[in-house]
């Protein structure tokens, strides 16, 4: 799982006032500072660093698993072009895009699902709990329940279309023209509780003064709703909007679980197409060069979020 | 003003209808639990039994518990691999974000940024060398080599930072003039202060660790050392048509994190809202 923070943009400490020490005290300093960050360091480097560059690297390269390392050919560019000519590269990135959808879709029912429960509700806690349920449970067992509840034939679903006077309900993932959908939808399902989690503690730090001065003013709700918790929510929503899309760029789990990246490559995303390069076909060369495609994708958002934070956010 | 010309009745309804919402929301939840119960000819009765007409539990469960993929052992290598991945993830951060936001020297600043700089990098983009890697330096297809592979994640230090920057500078200078190392001061000082911090991020990354199939998916290739997971997908291809069976292990998959979910539910909920975390 891939995790994203808010405050890791933050800026480093208040270092700046310290006064000059003698050089060996603060060669003290530096030995102690390395030694406790460097089991962390040398994780990431070894882990992390490495790694990154020894995608790019092998992005050029035209390379089996099995060959052993004499197999590698070196190709330049010639991955990245194929990538252009692929299908199931382009409908990869099709349905990544299409994808995207379902982060303005569950950012817009965790938004009203917040505040109904912050504001409107008793219970609280049960509601918290029970939104948050599907995010905390293992996305392979939540993905093989809604195999079955999706089942064309006798499925529940299906049956309960069927009963209410549907006579032909979809095959949902086992059909092409609904599989990608019916993913989206159990992903809209999953991601609520995280983003309805995240505008509640948006909304508790919205003043309450602010409404106070807007009942006196004789604002009805609505318009406290649009003037007052939209706006002040931005922060949020700008947040939830970025890990959403950046989140869409790394879906798996639901893919290798329920569809396969089928039915005839209906479901088929950037990391599944890498998976089944790299894993199942060992096209190490070709797959790298995905990686390479999928970070600099993921790169783009995250500088695009920085540039574009001063701009839109309303504070 | 609205709390108070609002009248309890208002609230009452909206809680109701919020309760039936949140039921049709837990529905898949409800189904599998039910389903879990039942014998297999029952699953797919229309309309829904939702009290099994006939209950087959015990003997599902032991099938999934004690049966060709049981459940048991998977358990112990989930546990195995979570705790010692969280231990490991938290002990790493905990030092560094001690390190990068209370000792004060040069190389500190910039090695943060290029720690920064690694969270930005999606963990699928680098598969493929670790799995090289590892396929080379004899850590692929065990245990040790997944609990490394998930203890050196960033986000526990950056989260640690934010708390260890809280605390006083000047308490670690006066503890200094008493004559206490950075160890001392780390240990009985720095890390109680951030004990609840700690906690939180403990949680979610046993949360995160125990619900991972991707790495599990990649990384192990025996059977023995599956996880929950990835066991629980391994058991539906081969379960085929046993409904029962499958739900049983869904609902095995999916209980104990709920149990973990339930008890330290505020400090789950605190900690995501307070980084916002995604997992």
């Amino acid at each position: 799982m891939e995790q994203r923070m808010e405050t890791a943009a933050a800026a480093p400490p208040g270092i700046g006032k310290r006064t000059r020490k003698t050089g060996s005290l603060q060669r003290g300093e530096t030995l102690w500072g390395m030694l406790f960050i460097s089991p962390m360091l040398l994780g990431v480097l070894i882990l992390v660093l490495v790694p990154i560059v020894a995608t790019m690297v092998l992005g050029f390269a035209d390379w089996n698993f099995v060959q052993g390392w004499n197999g590698i050919r070196w190709v330049g560019f010639e991955n990245f072009r194929n990538l252009l000519h692929d299908d199931m590269f382009i409908k990869s990135v099709r349905n990544n895009v299409i994808f995207l959808l379902t982060v303005p879709v569950y950012m817009l029912i965790s938004m009203v699902l917040a505040i109904l429960i912050d504001r409107f509700v008793y219970m609280k806690s049960y509601f918290k709990v029970a939104y948050f349920m599907p995010y905390i449970s293992s996305v392979v067992a939540v993905a093989v329940v809604w195999q079955v509840l999706f089942q064309p034939s006798y499925g529940p679903i299906n049956e309960l279309l069927k009963s209410i006077g549907v006579h032909h309900p979809p095959k949902w993932i086992a059909d092409p023209h609904f599989a990608l959908l019916s993913i989206m939808m159990i992903s809209v399902w999953i991601s609520i509780g995280f983003n309805m989690i995240i505008y509640i503690a948006g909304l508790q730090s919205i003043p309450r003064d602010l409404y106070e001065a807007a009942d006196i003013d004789g604002a009805n709700g609505w318009t406290k709703f649009t003037r007052i918790t939209v706006p002040l929510l931005s922060p949020t929503s700008f947040f939830l909007m970025v890990t959403g899309i950046i989140s869409t760029f790394k879906v798996f789990d639901i893919i290798a679980v329920m569809t396969q990246g089928g039915p005839v490559g209906s479901t088929t995303m950037m990391v599944w197409y890498l998976y089944d390069t790299a894993f199942v076909n060992l096209k190490v060369g070709y797959a790298s060069a995905i990686a390479a495609v999928l970070f600099a994708f993921v790169m783009l958002i995250t500088l695009g979020q920085w540039s574009a934070q001063k701009k839109w956010v309303n504070y | 003003m609205t709390t108070r010309t609002g009248p309890d009745w208002r609230r009452l309804v909206i809680t109701v209808v919020m309760l039936a919402v949140s039921i049709l929301f837990l529905m898949p939840f409800i189904w599998m639990l039910v389903t879990s119960f039942k014998i297999e000819k029952d699953v797919f009765v229309y309309p829904i039994q939702w009290i099994p007409r006939k209950w087959n539990a015990v003997a599902n469960y032991k099938e999934v518990w004690f049966g060709d993929y049981p459940f048991y052992l998977y358990y112990w290598n989930s546990i195995k691999v979570s705790v010692l991945t969280t231990l490991i993830s938290c002990t790493a951060s905990a030092l560094a974000a001690y390190g990068f936001s209370k000792i004060q020297f040069a190389a500190g600043r910039w090695l943060f940024m290029i720690v920064l700089v690694t969270y930005m990098i999606p963990g699928q983009a680098i598969l493929i060398p670790q799995f090289i890697l590892y396929r080379n330096i004899g850590l692929f297809d065990s245990h040790f080599g997944l609990i490394i592979l998930g203890s050196f994640s960033v986000l526990g230090t950056f989260m640690l930072r934010q708390f260890f920057m809280g605390i006083h500078q000047e308490f670690i200078e006066s503890a200094k003039i008493d004559g206490a190392g950075h160890p001392r001061i780390f240990s009985s000082i720095a890390l109680p202060l951030v004990k609840p911090a700690v906690a939180t991020y403990a949680i979610l990354r046993f949360i995160w660790t125990w619900n991972d199939y991707q790495n599990p998916l990649i990384f192990l290739r025996s059977d023995r050392l599956f996880t929950i997971p990835l066991a629980m997908q391994k058991f539906t291809s081969l379960s085929g048509e046993f409904y029962s069976l499958i739900m049983a292990a869904a609902v095995s998959a999916i209980f104990p994190l709920l149990l973990i979910f339930i008890i330290g539910q505020k400090n789950v909920i605190a900690g995501i809202a307070l980084g916002g975390v995604k997992g």
